[in-house]
């Protein structure tokens, strides 16, 4: 079994492939998705280090239960994000950040 | 053996990720998107979080994805045109991950080395000794301390963590699934009142 630190290198791999996603892309559907990359690689986090701290004998339940909680919370935002989504391209006929410039101070 | 599924499924998210970001084409992407969390569910599994692993792929790579793709159609896409990336952006892009990754590894040195980073094993002695925590008649008892096949009843286990300590969590989020639906509903009826806003 590879050790901890593998999993925890791995995990910072790709909440870095999602930032560098959320940073350069223009399509804001992609900037999402980038989004919920970042948020998986923060499960992993918590799952190694649940299996990692094992208690009487068994892995430590709480981190399990924390990326549950994390899973649903990211299913209702998708939800959200994308009715936000479509409400916005009926407004603008655009979904590229470039071109939503009304918010600027 | 199990350290070479572990280098699969790394390499699967990772490559899943790269793409993602790379692809023009945001139907490409979504599919890369969903390379990157199979690959994630078999690191779960690997971690002996079968739950967590099925969860994920039935919820990202089954349900979201859908969602994605749905919008995606929904709103007819092209590609998106070969606009010139802007060089500040790219190198921001680039730079501020970069430095992301090496503070990662820079706390990865200074943790928990060789021997003391490696897992402890769960197998069916361990299990049996476990056992003992847990009422006779149980599930979790029986499924630990089964005589030919002992198996981490992990789904058990979650739900007893659930229903003993996060009682009220989950009933919050009960609370924010139904807000949720009922604010995506409001958001997406179209107004009548009101001529929309041309910009």
């Amino acid at each position: 079994m590879a050790s901890l630190n593998e999993f925890l290198f791995v995990s910072g791999l790709l909440f870095a492939i999602g930032l560098s996603g959320v940073i350069i892309r223009r399509n804001i559907i992609v900037i999402f998705m980038c989004l919920e990359l970042m948020l998986a690689a923060a499960s992993l986090t918590l799952v190694a280090f649940s299996r990692f701290h094992v208690h009487n004998g068994l892995p430590d339940y709480n981190g399990q239960v924390f990326v549950f909680f994390i899973i649903t919370v990211a299913a209702a935002e998708v939800a959200v994000g994308l009715a936000i989504i479509v409400a916005l391209y009926r407004a603008r006929q655009t979904i590229n950040v470039e071109d939503l410039t009304s918010m600027r101070g | 053996m199990a350290s070479f599924a572990f280098y699969l499924f790394a390499l699967l998210a990772v490559s899943g990720g790269v793409l993602l970001v790379t692809f023009r084409n945001p139907v490409t992407s979504a599919l890369c998107m969903v390379l990157s969390f199979v690959g994630l569910a078999g690191l779960f599994i690997g971690l002996n979080a079968y739950f967590v692993g099925i969860v994920q792929v039935l919820v990202y790579a089954g349900a979201i994805m859908v969602l994605f793709i749905f919008i995606i159609m929904l709103l007819d896409l092209n590609d998106e045109k070969p606009v010139k990336f802007k060089s500040s952006t790219l190198l921001a892009g680039v730079a501020i991950p970069l430095l992301l990754l090496a503070q990662i590894l820079g706390v990865i040195q200074s943790g928990l080395q060789g021997e003391e980073a490696e897992f402890t094993k769960i197998d069916a002695e361990t299990m049996k000794v476990s056992a003992a925590a847990f009422p006779e008649e149980s599930a979790i008892h029986k499924s630990l301390s089964h005589e030919k096949s002992p198996k981490l009843p992990d789904t058990n286990l979650i739900g007893h963590t659930i229903f003993k300590s996060y009682n009220f969590p989950l009933q919050l989020m009960g609370a924010l699934l139904l807000v949720a639906t009922v604010g995506v509903v409001v958001l997406s009826k179209r107004s009548h009142t009101k001529a929309p806003t041309d910009s």
